[in-house]
């Protein structure tokens, strides 16, 4: 049995990728398109929230891989710091804007759902506030990585950042809970829709899920390479220059 | 084709609609970005094999 | 490490910019934000811990890149690390230096501003507890904002986009504090988190600096 640790070797991470990755694309493309088609024809309305229950296929699986997404980056920065492994600063590099995307999406959708259920496009619910902060987070590890000429550098600098802003990133979940406690009650739907759907919205549901989830693993996976290979790219063009 | 969607229909299309061109732009932009670094590295290797 | 907060502490007195600047934006803000909502005085007693807040952390933002930059540039940051002081040293005391020249004056300041915000009797006593209670970690935090973007030119702008978010439970608990404390409620809740946010960042938060430090050192 192979250690996982093999595959913080950059030649072998392409290589093992370049061979999963059309596989993982494709079976993320799979689910999506059925998820979302039979979410979007085969399933009835919500006696209650009418046709805009469609958007929970967007919205939940978004939301999940926003904070999975973070999650991956802690992990990968984690193993930087520790075992100083390429491969993993470069993927947490690569996750960030994917993660940053699905915040976008969830907020989004979140948005246009809130518009006609809670009559406002946006209101200071704890979990649309996290969300937003979270998105600040992303925008600010995204920044720190460009701004910083040196590799190693920037992979030091902003794995730091990653965990303390984990810190604070549950921090200010709990703040912002408290927070609006003091102003008004909770909303009056629960964002918590997967414990009160039947199993007609919970199955494409699923499905979507793990669409988003293959997606987020093929894009990382592209992204990496990316990452390495410009990394390489510049090397090498560094070494003509000295040559 | 499309099936009854209420008074909503404009929110569900519309949420849809943007969800979907986001994820299209994230994925376009990952996979020019990879084309392009791959190219610019094989030019490289290839300058880098000549010389040798 | 006395030395170092003393030197640290006269240079900021000398360049002039420490106490005064913040101070002055503090106040600007203020009047501005009376300007942007209107004169009237229910809304602004109602607004005014949020204002006060808001400016303090903008006011202690202002000065955060001088903590590392100027030191940085002359070269004394290299000096300071093969010192035997450590690292960890090195960053508290700089936090602390900010502190004494940025927060403590924008402590002093906070009740007189309320004045002009006709804060509520009852809050100023709370308003004043809750910044001395806040800006230790919003100093803290920022020690650590500046150590991370230390080697990047015109990094003021990244500096406040990291820094930000890191100060929002802060925000929320300090202001909070305050908000109650003006409307007469019980405050031991947001107090209490405000303290353990601080004391957690004072404990910990100089290691993660001192990390960032070396490596941009390296």
């Amino acid at each position: 049995m192979a250690s996982i640790w093999e595959y913080a070797n950059p030649v072998k991470f392409i290589r093992t990728t370049d061979r999963v990755l059309p596989w993982v694309a494709w079976l993320a493309g799979a689910c999506l398109v059925v998820g979302l088609i039979w979410g979007f024809f085969f399933t009835p309305d919500d006696f209650r929230q009418g046709s805009t229950v469609k958007i929970i296929y967007l919205h939940v699986p978004a939301a999940l891989m926003a904070i999975n997404a973070w999650l991956m980056m802690l992990v990968a920065s984690l193993i930087w710091l520790v075992r100083r492994h390429h491969v993993s600063a470069l993927a947490a590099r690569a996750a960030a804007p994917v993660g940053a995307v699905m915040t976008v999406i969830a907020l989004v959708t979140g948005a246009i759902w809130g518009q006609p259920m809670w009559g406002t496009w946006w209101a200071w619910d704890p979990r649309l506030t996290s969300f937003l902060i979270l998105f600040l987070f992303y925008l600010g590890y995204i920044a720190l990585w460009e701004a910083i000429e040196t590799p190693d550098t920037a992979a030091d600098l902003t794995s730091v950042l990653c965990l303390v802003g984990s810190v604070f990133a549950l921090l200010s979940r709990y703040a912002v809970n408290f927070w609006n406690q003091g102003l008004h009650q909770g909303a009056s739907l629960s964002l918590d829709k997967e414990k009160n759907v039947a199993d007609v919205f919970y199955l494409p549901l699923l499905v979507c899920i793990a669409g988003f989830v293959l997606l987020f693993i093929a894009l990382v996976f592209l992204r990496t390479q990316t990452e390495i290979r410009a990394r390489r790219a510049r090397a090498l063009l560094a070494r003509e220059r000295m040559g | 084709m499309i099936p009854d969607l209420g008074k909503y229909a404009a929110e569900v299309l519309s949420a849809y609609g943007a969800s979907l061109v986001i994820l299209a732009v994230l994925i376009g932009l990952s996979v020019r970005r990879a084309r392009k670094v791959r190219r610019e590295l094989e030019q490289l290797e290839g300058r880098r094999h000549e010389t040798d | 490490m006395r030395a170092l907060l003393l030197r640290d502490l006269r240079l900021a007195m000398r360049a002039g910019g420490g106490f005064g600047l913040g101070l002055a934006f503090f106040l600007i803000v203020t009047v501005l934000v009376t300007f942007g909502v209107g004169p009237e005085s229910a809304l602004l007693a109602r607004i005014a811990p949020g204002i006060l807040w808001i400016g303090a952390l903008l006011a202690c933002l202002l000065s955060l890149d001088r903590i590392f930059a100027l030191d940085w540039e002359d070269g004394s940051l290299d000096l300071i690390a093969t010192s035997p002081l450590p690292m960890e040293a090195v960053a508290s005391v700089k936090a602390l230096a900010h502190w004494i020249t940025t927060g403590l004056p924008l402590v002093i300041a906070a009740p007189f501003f309320g004045l002009l915000l006709s804060l509520p009797g009852p809050g100023y006593g709370w308003l004043t507890l809750s910044l001395v209670l806040g800006t230790p970690a919003l100093s803290v935090i920022g020690t650590f904002g500046g150590a991370l973007t230390v080697g990047i030119k015109r990094g003021g702008l990244l500096l406040s986009l990291l820094v930000l978010p890191l100060y929002v439970p802060t925000l929320i608990f300090g202001a909070e504090v305050a908000r109650r404390g003006a409307e007469g409620l019980a405050v031991a809740t947001p107090a209490l988190m405000l303290a353990g946010i601080t004391f957690g960042s004072i404990a910990l938060l100089p290691f993660a600096s001192a990390m960032v430090l070396r490596v941009n050192l390296r």
